[in-house]
């Protein structure tokens, strides 16, 4: 016969082995979903990065409007580096992904390449021809070799520069849009006006935001950057990588650079402070200065021409992944989001520039406001027609971020431009090489 | 881990309660205590044991984060690579600076602030609590505050120097300026928690000490020096031990301080958690990732016996 106390322990014993395996089973039976309910009613989650400006545009509620049974709920993450390592978590878990993700167009190839199976070929959910009217590029990009579809064509990004006109009229700088077009027609002529800018800005006030910005764009405008057509590396030796990077150093040598790290915190605070003169401006940053400098900064934002008149940094894709919940209506809201139509509203309200060649019909006279009402629609279509159809690699990511990184140790450690030079090297080595 | 090490610290209460008579059922109240050890040992080997060969037998593969079904055999290839990457011995390097930064000062401040919260103080368990407060705060939150606080333009820190005539100072860019700021960290975080651990250390040890060298006319700091310090070795072979420790896996602070797994722009101060992180999570190197995971688990462990022969030694000689 057992004592009570025995038994009691017993007992202890087996509510404990109980409440063990209850608790391995709540583990095992994760995963997070939307919950919708019975009435037809459906949530459609989008995932993205950046700001890509459907929601601040009014577009999902314009959706939602034409389709009251659907809900639309986005999380997005500023840092298009954070999101991808966040996406690619989730991918290789299998749970926690969204309906709709966005993808950027230096990621594409590698998921044509390496992630095919992750995601839902378009043309099964009805959307085979939804990146046909776009420049022919955008579509050739997320096509698998053996003809699959893996994103939808949103935004494309035709570069010009955006310059601050009450900094430049202190520094005695002209502030017309064709008279600095001129000036700054090639990147030696950016580098001089900068220099003039200067001589006569007040301490603090440096010509552009960072060496990273400048080479991103200068690289963006040939079309062979890190990898060549066969696809083999080309990053340590092609020609649009060394002059960019030699232009972007003489930059730094002069003391032009406000030596900020974009897409950080402090970059975000400088557009409202003006700390820079100058940006880069693929046709996306409109947006991004709009959210950033806020009210206060319009009409103090004007746009140009920039070096070369083109340029194509950057531009987006939306896909729909195998776990998608609802892939049907995931589908419906890309087909609208990207019909041009919608990018034509999109580049009025946002700035980012349309992919749909309809839509750059559309768009041709659009002019901004915020941006002392430049003609943003004819600066973009100009510098889109003459923006090269770039060769997109795997690693074109991670290659990219070693240079800007390796900038970024010159403006701000004052590491020599030829160690810097071996640093990016050896970075893409470490994140790729064997 | 660290709670039930504490519990033992103080030592045992004479007097325990005498064993009661044999009963029957012995052999099951013998068995029992495994019976309840057995969801521990459950959980470490669902949890624990069993990542750890897995990791192992991961590391001796290629696998791609981005094609996780696919394992290529690779032997020990991932181990040789390591030892031969420079990025790894930069963030050895940086995870021993930085530790030896943090863990050094924030000890000697725990010791000092437990001694002086020894002494007989108005409101002093408000003190205990609030020295428990940084402790209790999450290492996102802080290192979000520290991260605005040294931020180069735009921080307190760097507002505060300039204001005073200094020039400011990249806390990001700069090797030692961003090693002290992440140590500065981990140093606010667990100062006060090693406080109370010496505390609790401290009390344990018996007053008539204290008061017999009083008698023999020695002054405060020699009390401390010559009672307060040695009885505390224990507790400071634990704490130096938790410490290393918790330095060798320094991780969460590095990551949050500029939000990237590079460690700053050099990797000037990328740790090896930091290191492991960014082979396996930005660049989707699983395999490498698992190498150094193992690298850095048989570091600890040759650390902690380090440790322990150290504290032996010192002991024999003391006798």
């Amino acid at each position: 016969m057992a004592t009570p106390r025995v038994r009691r322990s017993t007992a202890v014993l087996g509510s404990t082995v109980l409440a063990t395996a209850l608790l391995l089973s709540a583990c095992s039976s994760g995963g997070s979903g939307s919950k919708d309910s019975a009435d037809g009613k459906v949530t459609i989650t989008v995932d993205l990065f950046g700001t890509f400006g459907f929601k601040e545009a009014g577009l999902y509620d314009e959706y939602m409007k034409l389709h009251p049974n659907v809900t639309i709920k986005q999380t997005d993450t500023q840092d298009e580096g954070q999101y991808w390592q966040a996406l690619q978590t989730k991918l290789a878990g299998g749970g926690g992904l969204a309906d709709i993700q966005g993808l950027e167009v230096g990621r594409v190839a590698s998921v044509v390449q390496k992630q095919a199976d992750k995601f839902t070929d378009l043309k099964t959910l009805g959307l085979g021809d939804v990146n046909d009217g776009l420049v022919p590029w955008k579509g050739a990009a997320v096509k698998t070799a053996d003809g699959k579809v893996l994103g939808a064509g949103t935004d494309i990004g035709p570069e010009a520069i955006c310059y601050r006109t009450d900094l430049f009229k202190a520094a005695g700088l002209p502030t017309d849009r064709t008279e600095l077009a001129q000036k700054w027609s090639t990147w030696q002529g950016y580098l001089d006006l900068g220099k003039q800018y200067a001589a006569k800005a007040e301490a603090g006030n440096a010509w552009t935001d960072s060496a990273a910005g400048m080479f991103t764009a200068e690289v963006g405008q040939q079309k062979v950057r890190y990898s060549d057509e066969s696809g083999k590396a080309v990053y340590d030796s092609s020609p649009a990588v060394k002059t960019a990077w030699s232009d972007a150093t003489a930059l730094v040598a002069d003391g032009l650079s406000a030596k900020l790290a974009q897409w950080t915190p402090e970059w975000n605070k400088a557009f409202s402070t003006g700390k820079f003169a100058t940006l880069s401006c693929p046709a996306w940053m409109i947006g991004y200065i709009k959210g950033q400098a806020g009210d206060t900064g319009a009409g103090k934002w004007d746009i140009a021409p920039g070096p070369g008149k083109t340029g194509n940094w950057g531009g987006s894709y939306l896909a729909v992944p195998r776990t998608a919940k609802h892939p049907k209506e995931a589908a419906e809201l890309i087909k609208w989001l990207t019909a041009k139509e919608q990018q034509a509203t999109l580049f009025t309200k946002q700035g980012s520039f349309p992919s749909s060649t309809g839509a750059q019909q559309a768009i041709k006279d659009v002019t901004d406001p915020y941006f002392n009402n430049a003609p943003i629609g004819q600066i973009f279509s100009e510098s889109a027609n003459a923006m090269p159809a770039q060769v997109l690699g795997t690693d074109d990511g991670v290659i990219g971020k070693a240079f800007t990184d390796a900038l970024g140790e010159v403006e701000r450690t004052g590491t020599a431009p030829d160690t810097a030079w071996k640093h990016a090297l050896d970075n893409v080595k470490k994140a790729n090489g064997n | 881990m660290a709670l039930s090490s504490t519990a033992r610290l103080p030592a045992a209460k004479p007097g325990e309660p005498a064993r009661p008579a044999r009963r029957p059922g012995r052999l099951r109240r013998r068995i029992a205590p495994y019976g309840f050890l057995a969801p521990f040992f459950g959980l470490f080997a669902a949890f624990g044991l069993f990542p750890l060969l897995y990791t192992a037998w991961v590391s001796l593969h290629r696998v791609e984060l981005q094609t996780s079904d696919r394992m290529d055999w690779l032997g020990l290839q991932n181990y040789s690579r390591l030892l031969s990457d420079p990025f790894f011995w930069n963030a050895l390097r940086n995870t021993f600076t930085i530790g030896v930064l943090s863990t050094v000062p924030q000890l000697l401040m725990a010791l000092g602030l437990a001694h002086l919260l020894n002494y007989k103080l108005r409101g002093r368990t408000f003190f205990r609590v609030a020295m428990l407060m940084p402790y209790a705060t999450s290492v996102a939150a802080a290192t979000l505050v520290f991260a605005q606080l040294f931020g180069r333009d735009y921080g307190l820190i760097n507002w505060v120097l300039s204001s005073t005539g200094l020039n400011p100072v990249d806390w990001q860019a700069d090797t030692w300026a961003s090693q002290f700021g992440v140590s500065a960290i981990v140093t606010w975080r667990w100062t006060g928690y090693n406080a109370l651990i010496y505390l609790a250390g401290m009390q344990s040890i018996p007053g008539e000490l204290y008061e017999s060298a009083a008698v023999d006319g020695a002054s405060r700091w020699q009390q401390f020096r010559h009672v307060t310090v040695p009885g505390l070795r224990p507790t400071i072979v634990f704490t130096v031990v938790v410490s290393t420790i918790g330095a060798t896996q320094l991780f969460g602070e590095p990551l949050l301080y500029e939000g990237n797994s590079g460690g700053g722009i050099s990797h000037q101060y990328q740790t090896l958690g930091l290191y492991l992180y960014e082979q396996g999570w930005t660049f989707f190197h699983l395999g490498r990732a698992a190498a150094v995971a193992w690298v850095m688990f048989l570091l600890i462990v040759l650390l902690a016996l380090l440790n322990a022969a150290i504290a032996a030694r010192r002991n024999r000689t003391d006798r």
